[in-house]
């Protein structure tokens, strides 16, 4: 299949598909990192995770769309705005479904994923309902339209930068606050041991509450990223869950570093096969690599020994 | 003691044995022998590796390095049911039963016959089978309880009818994890009762932290310390070693 | 003793007779063949719900890919008929005669080799119960083998779905694509659109789905059926009692996945075409809440809660469609949070107990030693 093409149109394909892969990488950590959140320290599978990353996509929208009719001025930089919004709306809804319906459920797993489910399927619904089934899209500022040449083949979409700056601030904000700060501790230790960390003095409904916030709300920062790169319906969530998950399990649950490299690995593979075979294949091929390594390796790729 | 190599004297002989997670070596060069009909214990402070040990022999935990040998077997390659099958019981240390399950089903699961897929699928509950269920349940007493579901019984209940369940598999080395943890002190005497009982024509390895209970069922006693052995010997001996007062009688 | 001599209590027999009347007499007797065919189509997804109740409510496998093996049935169904269906005299106006017609639109000139053997009806029934049992099989030893189990099983036979249904779609030359298999006409030169057709399907539905329940009674009154509640119970202690495991993991995941395939391949025949919308994640998944409203311990609450869903999923999608969503949505939720036991824990608490005395009380084994303890907290 590389018989056609010479050895820089070769390497700029690579550096195309590797870039655009890049961006696939950016929505997968953004939306994986909430769930590495969730479900590598919590236990809870949350399968309603992609609408949690379209609620922020839709209030990236109506902010778009608000900024536009009354206050055109501003209107370069309510994207941050934007993300600050997403962020707050996702993770209140998060806060009220962890009251509501998660802290009922901590000592049965299965359950939690039958449950989130339902929600992804209300959520979705409610989107259809005020939105409508059609797919919408923003209009992003005038500084994040355009591209970069970098060579005569390769250019560098800026939006797509952005995405990618702004994954890297998320990642290591979420790094810090997760293993170097006191919630996060706090966090691990409710996980570990619910009684005991009851016991001395942490307030562990709270924690849990905080943590599946914190997860959904940077889901809504996700979709507001999201945005920029593809365009928001009602189902638009549920056509990540899959490969989310799969990150999330082959990175080894519990292990940040491992959620990204997944990420890494999984959108590489995907968008530079995507070259060269369908891009249905592309995702077969790539999502079977990683079954097949599970099956092999089930305990993901970054994981510990440990003493039982 | 350890200079003895491949001996067949043994029940059970641990030469060299080391487990490490990650770099901590929860088990250190061990060496241990179980002989026959001898109640052996080992005590030891938290986290001496105790209980590592003892999964160590039944294969839940792998090991890092060293042999284990029963009946002058190799066990450390060996899959958990399969050293099961080679005639070693073990007990955990929280009450592990099926609470679902009547004390009847509970011990017939635990009756050695059956144990594939098609085997489980045309067992036939005969008279060889309840009349052995009945016998262990004697035993354990729980002979009155049969029809009960398991969930329902006391703490001290579920402890021996977990030892019911060991027992009717006839194991030559039962391994005890803390089974009087939780108990009265009368269940306790019924216990110690229980398991000299039991010893007749078998091997029992307990991990214990009551000297009262150690006092009165040990043959011969092992202090873990770190992974290590501290010392062995009677009961009075290691309460005499002034390194075991040191690190953990003394306190 | 609760084990008696015969593995059909008088509860089981009551409740196999129950149903054996609804089906074969009360709904074949009061709704119309275009119902009734529908009612038809619901109960090959009561196979799959079946095979949950033994998988999940026995011995706590959730597998979110029983959409997988319920298409396997169905396609391989749905391959022999649409051969036979493709005769080069049926089908002289394409440019290849004698191959499926989707295969004529995606410019493929002849008969992929994997589809050859479909030609044969023995071969086609063999391969139903065959290749999901070979799939399960696969997937169940490399995971289970492992100790793979809870989330991780549920994950990655998502995962296996979606793989699936991309793979069908994206191969429509080979698969029929997003469409799927249509225009199924005959068995074996046997119309099966006709109305008569409908209707001795539809009993051979029921047939097989009452063969099923009595074969799945067995397998629970066996010590396999109280080995698998162990194994949910403690599966350590199941496994330093002497026993493999795995192997009865996989064995109940084979035997769900073959019972999913029954009712595909029931399911093509009865509907007349096999599509991928029926193997990916979102019916795997839906799949899953029939068996939890009928109650995830009971074979016969599986057959209810499927029958009881898709007839509120028939009846809102038709007159509030944006309404069926919520609602579906709702009984997720409600499945687990207020009623983890179902319609079978409503009847177990409130009805067994007059139902036993009815009988004689004779029939201790309709006590039921188990009640999810965790679904009970």
């Amino acid at each position: 299949m590389f018989a056609d093409y010479t050895w820089t149109e070769l390497g700029s394909i690579f550096a195309m598909q590797g870039f655009a892969g890049l961006i696939l990488f950016s929505v997968f950590v953004l939306m994986a990192l909430g769930l590495a959140i969730i479900f590598g320290q919590m236990g809870v599978i949350n399968m309603a995770h992609g609408e949690f990353m379209i609620l922020g996509a839709y209030v990236t929208y109506l902010c778009s769309n608000f900024f536009q009719a009354f206050l055109p001025g501003l209107f370069s930089i309510y994207f941050f705005i934007a993300m600050a919004l997403a962020f707050v709306a996702a993770g209140a809804l998060g806060a009220f479904v962890e009251w509501a319906l998660i802290r009922h459920l901590y000592k049965r797993p299965l359950d939690t994923l039958l449950a989130t489910w339902g929600l992804s399927l209300i959520m979705q619904q409610a989107y259809r309902s005020i939105f409508g089934a059609r797919e919408v899209g923003v209009t992003l500022p005038d500084w994040l339209l355009g591209s970069i040449a970098l060579t005569d083949i390769i250019e560098i979409p800026i939006n797509g930068l952005f995405v990618m700056a702004l994954t890297l601030v998320i990642a290591v904000g979420v790094y810090f606050l997760m293993f170097k700060s006191r919630m996060g501790m706090q966090t691990r230790a409710v996980v570990q041991n619910r009684v005991m960390a009851g016991a001395v003095g942490i307030n562990t409904e709270w924690v849990d509450r905080k943590t599946y916030a914190l997860g959904c709300g940077i889901a809504g920062i996700a979709g507001s990223a999201f945005t920029m790169i593809g365009s928001t319906g009602p189902t638009a969530g549920q056509l990540y869950i899959v490969d989310t998950f799969l990150i999330v399990v082959f990175g080894g649950a519990a292990s940040l570093l491992g959620t990204i490299a997944s990420s890494f690995a999984i959108s590489q593979a995907q968008s530079t096969m995507e070259f060269f075979l369908s891009g249905s294949m592309a995702k077969v091929l790539t999502l079977l690599t990683v079954v097949g390594i599970l099956m092999l390796r089930p305990e993901g790729l970054f994981s510990h020994k440990i003493r039982r | 003691m350890n200079t003895l190599g491949n001996n067949t004297d043994f029940l059970l002989s641990i030469e060299n044995l080391s487990v490490s997670f990650d770099g901590f070596k929860a088990v250190n060069d061990l060496n241990l022998y179980v002989d026959e009909n001898e109640i052996h214990v080992i005590i030891g402070p938290n986290g001496a590796g105790k209980t590592t040990v003892l999964d160590l022999i039944c294969g839940r935990t792998r090991t890092t390095d060293g042999s284990i040998k029963f009946r002058n077997k190799e066990l450390t390659e060996m899959k958990e049911h399969e050293i099961v099958r080679e005639g070693v019981g073990r007990k955990f240390q929280n009450p592990s039963i099926y609470e679902d399950l009547s004390v009847f089903e509970n011990l017939e699961i635990s009756f050695p016959r059956g144990r594939n897929v098609f085997g489980a699928l045309t067992f036939k509950r005969d008279d060889e089978v309840i009349a052995r269920v009945n016998e262990i349940a004697e035993m354990v007493f729980l002979d009155e309880l049969l029809d009960t579901q398991a969930a329902l019984l006391s703490h001290g209940q579920k402890q021996w009818l977990e030892i019911g369940m060991l027992l009717i598999q006839d194991p030559e080395l039962l391994m005890l994890d803390e089974p009087v943890a939780g108990m009265s002190v009368s269940e306790r005497k019924q216990t110690a009762k229980l398991l000299n009982e039991i010893t007749k024509g078998r091997s029992v390895l307990v991990v214990e932290h009551d000297m009262k209970f150690v006092e009165d069922i040990a043959h011969r006693v092992t202090v873990l310390h770190q992974g290590k052995i501290l010392s062995e010997g009677s009961m009075a001996k290691v309460q005499a070693d002034p390194k075991v007062i040191d690190v953990y009688l003394g306190h | 003793m609760t084990n008696g001599k015969f593995f059909l209590g008088r509860q089981e027999l009551l409740g196999l007779a129950i149903l054996a009347a609804l089906i074969f007499i009360v709904l074949p007797a009061s709704i119309d063949i275009f119902r009734l065919n529908l009612i038809g189509k619901y109960l090959t997804y009561a196979f799959v719900a079946i095979g949950l109740v033994l998988c999940w409510g026995m011995g706590g496998i959730l597998s979110l890919g029983q959409g997988v093996f319920f298409g396997i049935g169905g396609y391989c169904m749905a391959m022999f008929l649409k051969l036979e269906s493709s005769t080069p005299e049926a089908t002289k106006i394409q440019s290849t005669p004698g191959i499926p017609d989707f295969m004529d639109w995606n410019q493929i000139t002849e008969l992929p080799w994997f589809w050859v053997p479909f030609n044969s009806l023995a071969f086609t029934l063999i391969a139903i119960f065959v290749l999901p049992a070979f799939f399960a099989f696969i997937i169940g030893a490399a995971m289970f083998k492992r100790r793979v189990g809870g989330v991780y099983f549920a994950i990655i036979t998502q995962a296996i779905a979606a793989i699936l249904t991309i793979l069908i779609i994206g191969q429509q030359g080979y698969t029929g694509g997003v469409n799927g298999i249509t225009d199924l006409r005959t068995l074996l030169g046997w119309d099966i659109r006709t109305d008569s057709a409908k209707y001795v399907l539809y009993f051979l539905n029921g047939a097989l789905l009452i063969g099923v329940l009595i074969a799945c009674q067995f397998v629970l009154k066996s010590k396999l059926g109280r080995l698998l509640v162990a194994v949910r119970d403690k599966e350590d202690r199941v496994r330093f009692s002497g026993y493999d495991v795995a192997n009865f993991k996989i064995f109940v995941f084979c035997f769900a996945a073959v019972l999913s395939a029954i009712g595909g391949a029931m399911f093509t025949l009865q509907v007349g075409f096999m599509s991928p919308s029926f193997v990916g994640i979102v019916p795997s998944i839906e799949m899953v809440i029939y068996c939890a409203v009928g109650g995830r311990l009971s074979i016969f609450g599986a057959v209810y809660g499927t029958l009881l869903v898709n007839w509120a999923k028939t009846t809102f999608s038709e007159t509030f469609p944006e309404l069926w969503l919520f609602g579906l949505g709702a009984l997720f939720i409600a499945v687990v949070l207020v009623f983890p036991n179902g319609l079978s824990g409503l009847y177990r608490t409130n009805v067994a107990p007059a139902v036993d005395r009815w009988l004689g009380r004779s029939s201790t084994s309709a006590k039921p030693p188990l009640e999810d303890p965790q679904a009970a907290e």
